[in-house]
């Protein structure tokens, strides 16, 4: 199969050895590449019992079969891992530069196995790959590592990943970065690269991705990019806007959550809005790879401009925070980019502490003196610096992620988590297809993995009613299931506002030469979410884990348009299961991974 | 009757943020949005109180109408 480079590059750093293999690929086939063939080599090689702070948990940073590729977007790739978090398979995405060249370099995948004795770094120049020293590297933030690394490589064009500070300190909240201001961000994978010694992967490629099929790709092509233009969100929202857009839309739709929800209104959400962004902060549009729809943001702020801040990093550090000061909002997201930290988790972490003060659990001794309320933008920012840094009492309890923290004070239900991972910017008692969504999420709270956002707000590919729950169990099998594929292909989700399963058929048939029909494609995913599925089982989760926390399940909103819903997930669940396949405990039945070959 | 009005996004752009209005009764979105010069094909979004409203919902005292061009995700 054409696309993938055939080749993984495979990495124990106890022992310092450097092996290379070839891609499996008939495992290809069936898990395409990124998120699904990692999951299932993850899966494969890495057990139930395993640590995953432990040297026997391994890394599969997985690039996409597309990546490198001229498809739009395609330059992404997966960090696989065993999550630190909750033990469930976690892949975190992440788009910038650096995955292509992995590609270029004539590697599908990286494994990363073992422990260093001394912090390491890898350094990937095509089939030549060393293990370096990195002393003087450890400790440093993303952005000194990365400039330093640019330098010792010694070529412009080579690309940085790296973990910050708070990878280094094993935080549950800590991320992978890559091109500075990129995040693999999700379910604490920067926690176990830390916990490996290993410090980052300078990585240049010289070679390029060939298409099977080069005029079939230039047909798919035209069609898919023309696609993308004409559509409203992917043509000229998010190019126009960034993804901070939402702000307006989401709290207007009563589903913005304020304060921890504790609310979901903001009355004052405008002055943290998309719209206020490109006013006051944008300086320029700053894409990935091959992406024709930039929605990332190079932002300028009082005292610094850099990586702009993401519609959920506004959320957290704003609304859910309390906080309209959108100064210190790009300050504190700049701090995740700089310290390595998933600006999602990182923000709810600072909101459920503020609840923790609010309800007299955290004790103002505690705070050494830096205020901890909601709206205190001041305190907001400097507790983000000490969580990043793991530095004092609290700011060690804080770098354990939300749940831990809530847990510690004994009130984990003031988390806002599934699976310990945090619920990201939308309340899902205004929006039941998205709540069933969080709540059967293999990886947790992630409102990537079947972003029912867009029927139930945005109206595509078509509307449907946010309150109802006719029909949203199909629905969000069905947008699980494509997601999975998308993950597994090395393309952004967002051209999936422009783009349906027949176009990610064509470009994937294209690039590979397979004849693969939608059917299969979307087999594909659905055995992909199956098998992380069968994770989550394995290490000991059940039904009792697809949940969403009390509050969101039992106190109704307080104001806005969405007043008096909450989120009616025993309604849903039993006919969820169903449309999966699963028996009445949510487990696949025996009929259902045969079909899908597991 | 009073009717407030919220535009987002390129709606902004040479009319107004927020604006109250006084219309008369039976008016409907349609009447609505076309005094401001914004076709219905324009509209991606359009709530009544945060609910969705078609152009021939017919507003009510105190109603505020929401109006988003096709815009974004995140
Ligand atoms: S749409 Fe945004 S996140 Fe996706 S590839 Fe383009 S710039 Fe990156």
């Amino acid at each position: 199969m054409v696309g993938y480079t055939g080749k993984i590059l495979r990495i124990n750093l106890t022992e310092g050895k450097i092996t290379t293999e070839p891609l499996n690929m008939e495992l290809a086939k069936k898990y395409l590449s990124g998120r699904g063939l990692g999951g299932k080599m993850c899966f494969d090689e890495v057990g139930p019992d395993v640590d995953p702070l432990s040297q026997e948990n391994k890394i599969f940073i997985s690039a996409g079969v597309l990546t490198g590729t001229n498809a739009p977007t395609g330059g992404r790739y997966m960090v696989v891992t065993k999550s630190p978090l909750n033990g469930a398979i976690a892949s975190s995405n992440s788009g910038g530069y650096w995955g292509a060249q992995l590609k270029f370099a004539g590697w599908d995948m990286v494994i990363l196995e073992g422990k260093a004795v001394n912090p390491q770094y890898i350094s990937i120049l095509d089939d030549k790959v060393e293990i370096k020293d990195a002393a003087h590297l450890w400790g440093q933030d993303v952005y000194a590592t990365t400039a330093a690394l640019l330098e010792e490589f010694g070529d412009p064009k080579a690309k940085v990943l790296t973990i910050g500070p708070a990878g280094e300190n094993l935080s549950m909240n800590a991320a992978i970065m890559n091109d500075k201001f990129r995040a693999a961000g999700r379910s604490g994978v920067g926690a176990v690269m830390g916990s490996k010694n290993l410090k980052a992967i300078v990585c240049r490629g010289t070679g390029k991705v060939e298409n099977a099929k080069p005029d079939d790709m230039k047909k798919v092509l035209r069609s898919a990019l023309a696609k993308i233009k004409e559509n409203g969100v992917t043509g000229q929202g998010l190019p126009t806007y960034g993804t901070a857009i939402l702000v307006n839309i989401i709290n207007e739709s009563g589903i913005f959550p304020f304060k921890n929800f504790q609310d979901s209104y903001d009355p004052d959400a405008d002055l943290t809005s998309g719209e206020t962004m490109t006013e006051k902060h944008l300086i320029k549009k700053d894409p990935c790879f091959r992406c024709p729809i930039a929605c990332g943001r190079y932002n300028k702020w009082k005292g610094g401009e850099g990586g702009g801040p993401e519609y959920e990093a506004v959320w957290s550090f704003g609304g859910d925070c309390g906080v309209h000061d959108y100064d210190a909002i790009h300050v504190a997201n700049d701090l995740c980019n700089k310290l390595g930290m998933d600006s999602i988790s990182a923000g709810c972490t600072i909101a459920v502490a503020m609840e923790l003060v609010q309800r007299g659990y955290i004790k103002q001794e505690e705070l050494e003196g830096v205020p901890l309320e909601f709206g205190n933008s001041q305190g907001m920012v400097e507790w983000t610096r000490k969580m990043g840094y793991a530095e004092g009492a609290l700011g060690a309890k804080l770098a354990a992620g939300s749940y831990r923290l809530a847990e510690a004070y004994g009130h984990p239900e003031l988390s806002m988590s599934v699976k310990k991972l945090d619920i990201p910017a939308y309340d899902p008692r205004g929006i039941q297809g998205h709540g069933l969504q969080y709540a059967t999420n293999n990886r947790g709270g992630c409102h990537v993995r079947g972003y029912m956002v867009s029927p139930e707000i945005l109206g595509l590919p078509q509307k449907l009613d946010k309150d109802s729950l006719e029909g949203k169990a199909g629905w969000v099998k069905i947008f699980q299931d494509l997601t999975a594929v998308i993950d597994s292909i090395g393309m952004c989700l967002f051209t999936s506002f422009a783009l349906g399963l027949s176009d990610y058929t064509e470009i994937i048939n294209a690039v590979t030469g397979c004849n693969y029909t939608d059917e299969e494609i979307l087999q594909c995913g659905e055995r992909i979410w199956n098998l992380e599925r069968l994770q989550n089982l394995r290490i000991g989760m059940t039904k009792a884990d697809d949940t969403l926390p009390k509050r969101l399940l039992e106190v109704p909103i307080q104001s806005g348009s969405s007043k008096g819903s909450v989120h009616r997930l025993p309604e849903l669940l039993p006919a969820y299961y169903s449309e999966r396949g699963w028996d009445e405990n949510g487990v696949p039945t025996a009929e259902t991974l045969a079909k899908l070959g597991i | 009757m009073r009717v407030i009005v919220k535009l987002f996004a390129t709606f902004r752009d040479g009319r107004f943020k927020v604006r109250e209005f006084d219309f008369p009764e039976e008016t409907c979105v349609l009447d609505v949005i076309q005094s401001l010069n914004i076709t219905p094909e324009e509209i991606a979004i359009c709530y009544r109180n945060g609910k969705d409203a078609k152009p021939d919902t017919v507003l009510h005292n105190d109603d505020t109408l929401a109006l988003f061009p096709p815009v974004g995700g995140g």
